[in-house]
């Protein structure tokens, strides 16, 4: 493969490219797509993924192309100078990432490996699935630059098994790479040589962190280690490692192609670029939004996301996954970026924003996320894997109405004990959805535990109802196992309070939703 | 669906060129359909470490089990999205109607439902419910029962 050949490549296809994207664009014309900037997710849904000559097209492998005509240094200076910070989570910028890899590569003098982390393990997130299924080759471009860029010849993509499209897809993509000569050996005619392995997870949150995910490519338990060291001294088989996620890898490419203002000409200060969020829970529109960095949470959900439907009230969003937490609604005028979101007690994440409506209930959601990390805990560390497990016991209190106030004192010193003492992220952050919670919606804990749950959520603190939309039609009484409804056909129906177990069989088969949870 | 028939030495010969454990764990989990004690007693042969380090590894990941699962593998994503659109209701009413817990195979072997189905990455389409290779997008109770009652009746004619 040569210049000239991916430019005649091109050629070839770009007229098919164009075609599909103003197709694409027609169908699209809503404002959900136009109000949004489309640059990790260029080629989502419009080029086919699984033809090498249809990414060519979009200019890809240009990227490549270019940094392979200069330095390694200069490589890394671009990605530094577009201001890019790793998607993953943390944002750490990752220019200086892949300098430190480089360091420790020319200091130590041995090989080093170039990790993708495509282990989307945080619930509410699904971008790097979009964009491994649609556009892998931008992922693995990107990596070859990496690998280029820090003296590499080997990486890894580590992809969740919940994902077999997106593994699929890989595969395919780098089996065409190595045919075209832009994965393998002297690629693009010059020096240099890197190929690539996907790996696939084995269904462990925890390995999303980066020392468990070095661990479980080397195929042992996906347990983390204190660092340091760090991966990009001693990483994969304890050699200099580089680790980024998959929408960072998938911006590279542009960015090498078209200089680091591609990135950094957008967004809000020290956060560059666009981010993809993934818009799903109450939300009229859900589905993949990728904005500039630094955008209201107000835009994106209403502009973009048309609201919460059915003329419920928005109460919160919650934000990255297990780690991050919940931001009311009266805050929505909060501009997104990593460092406002870790202002008020979340964290951008990997991107998720689950909305939340008057019926989701805010101790409940914050049950939902601790029995989540006490699920996923690797149970290394003694405060990840018995705190979480008390903040769990105390929170089921509150839900079963049994909750005293100073068991809020108690869940807010736990939890920072469990911040400070973790051995990972996982345990470090873990907390992070009750914190959040506790301190913008301490009312309704208040209220939990005076016996009321706001939401009608908490199973023990409703009671179900028959109200007046009932229309007599008699199909919810045999369904109740201990006959708490009574009725005839075509006559009033009454719901003994009393009988009731609340097992809430009934209220899904009525045809006018006539049977209601109200808080006691 | 496991194929038990597979003999030790064919797994070995499959194995041998694995990469690593897991890796080959998760052959077995395809091969055999879950980890059977001869599979793990091959792994520990081929990477010369004792069976208690291959299951060290094996229980440490949710992917694989211990037993067979069902006929109809039944998994309720309980990710963020899906939990706030009611996947709690549904999987209880799963669980009520085949009389398992998550995590339980049903005594006929028809049903399993997955222990802890954590975000299948859908949420656009929450809730999502996926019975063997179907996915069932913004789904509720009444639509779920109805697919595994026609399962269950389908199950009941072709056995006849």
């Amino acid at each position: 493969m040569t210049k000239k050949k991916l430019e005649e490549i091109k050629d070839k296809y770009s007229s098919i490219v164009d075609d599909k994207w103003t197709q694409w664009s027609q169908k699209n014309d809503t404002p959900f797509f136009n109000n949004q900037v489309r640059k990790v997710l260029r080629n989502v849904d419009i080029i086919d993924p699984l033809s090498i000559h249809e990414y060519i097209a979009t200019d890809g492998y240009f990227g490549l192309e270019k940094s392979l005509k200069i330095t390694p240094e200069k490589v890394i200076e671009i990605v530094q100078k577009s201001g890019m910070r790793g998607r993953g989570g943390a944002g750490f910028p990752t220019g200086k990432k892949w300098q430190f890899v480089r360091e420790s590569v020319q200091n130590s003098g041995t090989e080093a490996y170039v990790v993708c982390n495509a282990d989307e393990g945080d619930p509410g997130a699904f971008m790097d699935r979009a964009i491994l299924e649609n556009d892998p080759h931008s992922v693995i471009e990107a990596m070859t630059i990496a690998g280029y860029a820090v003296g590499a010849t080997k990486g890894y993509v580590y992809v969740r098994a919940e994902y077999p499209i997106a593994v699929k897809n890989i595969r395919h993509a780098i089996t065409a790479a190595r045919k075209y000569g832009l994965l393998g050996e002297n690629i693009l005619g010059k020096d240099f040589s890197f190929d690539l392995e996907v790996r696939l997870g084995a269904g462990a949150f925890v390995c999303g962190e980066e020392t468990a995910l070095i661990a479980s490519i080397e195929g042992k338990r996906g347990e983390p280690t204190p660092r340091p060291p760090f991966p990009s001294t001693k990483g994969l088989y304890g050699k200099p490692t580089l680790i980024n996620n998959v929408e960072t890898f998938s911006a590279i490419p542009m960015i090498m192609f078209k200089g680091p203002t591609y990135w950094n000409k957008i967004g809000s200060k020290n956060n560059a670029g666009t981010k993809v969020f993934a818009l799903a829970g109450n939300i009229a529109n859900a589905g993949l939004v990728e904005v500039p960095m630094g955008i209201t949470i107000n835009e994106i959900i209403n502009d973009i996301g048309g609201g919460v439907p059915n003329g419920k009230k928005v109460k919160a969003v919650q934000t990255g996954g297990p780690s991050g937490g919940c931001i009311p609604a009266n805050m929505f005028d909060l501009k997104i970026d990593f460092d406002s979101l870790q202002r008020v007690g979340s964290i951008l994440g990997s991107g998720g924003l689950v909305v939340m409506d008057e019926t989701n209930c805010m101790v409940d959601v914050a049950k939902f996320f601790i029995q989540f990390s006490v699920d996923e805990s690797c149970g290394k560390c003694t405060p990840c894997r018995i705190g979480n497990k008390k903040l769990l016991g105390i929170l089921d209190k509150i839900s079963l109405g049994n909750a005293k106030m100073k068991d809020l004192v108690e869940l807010e010193n736990l939890s920072k004990i469990i911040i400070n003492t973790s051995l990972c992220g996982l345990g470090m952050s873990s907390p992070n959805p009750v914190l959040s919670t506790l301190k913008h919606f301490r009312k309704e804990y208040v209220e939990h535990i005076k016996g009321h749950c706001p939401a009608a959520a908490c199973k023990k603190l409703v009671t179900y109802e028959i109200n007046e939309k009932c229309i007599n039609c008699n199909r919810c009484v045999p369904v109740c196992p201990v006959n708490a409804i009574k009725g005839e056909l075509k006559e009033d129906h009454f719901l003994d309070k009393e009988i009731c177990v609340k097992c809430g069989k009934c209220a899904p088969i009525c045809p006018v939703n006539a049977i209601i949870k109200v808080s006691k | 669906m496991g194929d038990l028939t597979v003999t030790k030495s064919a797994f070995k010969k499959r194995i041998t060129n694995e990469p690593s454990i897991l890796t080959a764990l998760q052959q077995a989990q395809e091969v055999y359909g879950y980890i059977t004690p001869d599979a793990v007693a091959v792994v520990a042969d081929v990477f010369e470490v004792s069976q208690s380090r291959v299951y060290s590894t094996a229980t440490f990941y949710h992917q694989f089990t211990f037993a067979p699962r069902g006929k109809h593998v039944i998994s309720v994503c309980m990710g963020t999205a899906c939990y706030v659109l009611g996947a709690q209701e549904i999987l209880n009413a799963i669980e009520d109607e085949l009389g398992i817990k998550a995590g339980g195979v049903t005594t006929d072997g028809l049903f399993s439902i997955e222990h802890n189905t954590r975000c299948v990455g859908d949420c656009a389409s929450a809730p999502i419910v996926i019975i063997g290779e179907r996915w069932f997008n913004k789904t509720n109770t009444t639509k779920m029962l109805a697919v595994i009652r026609k399962i269950k009746k389908d199950e009941q004619e072709g056995a006849q």
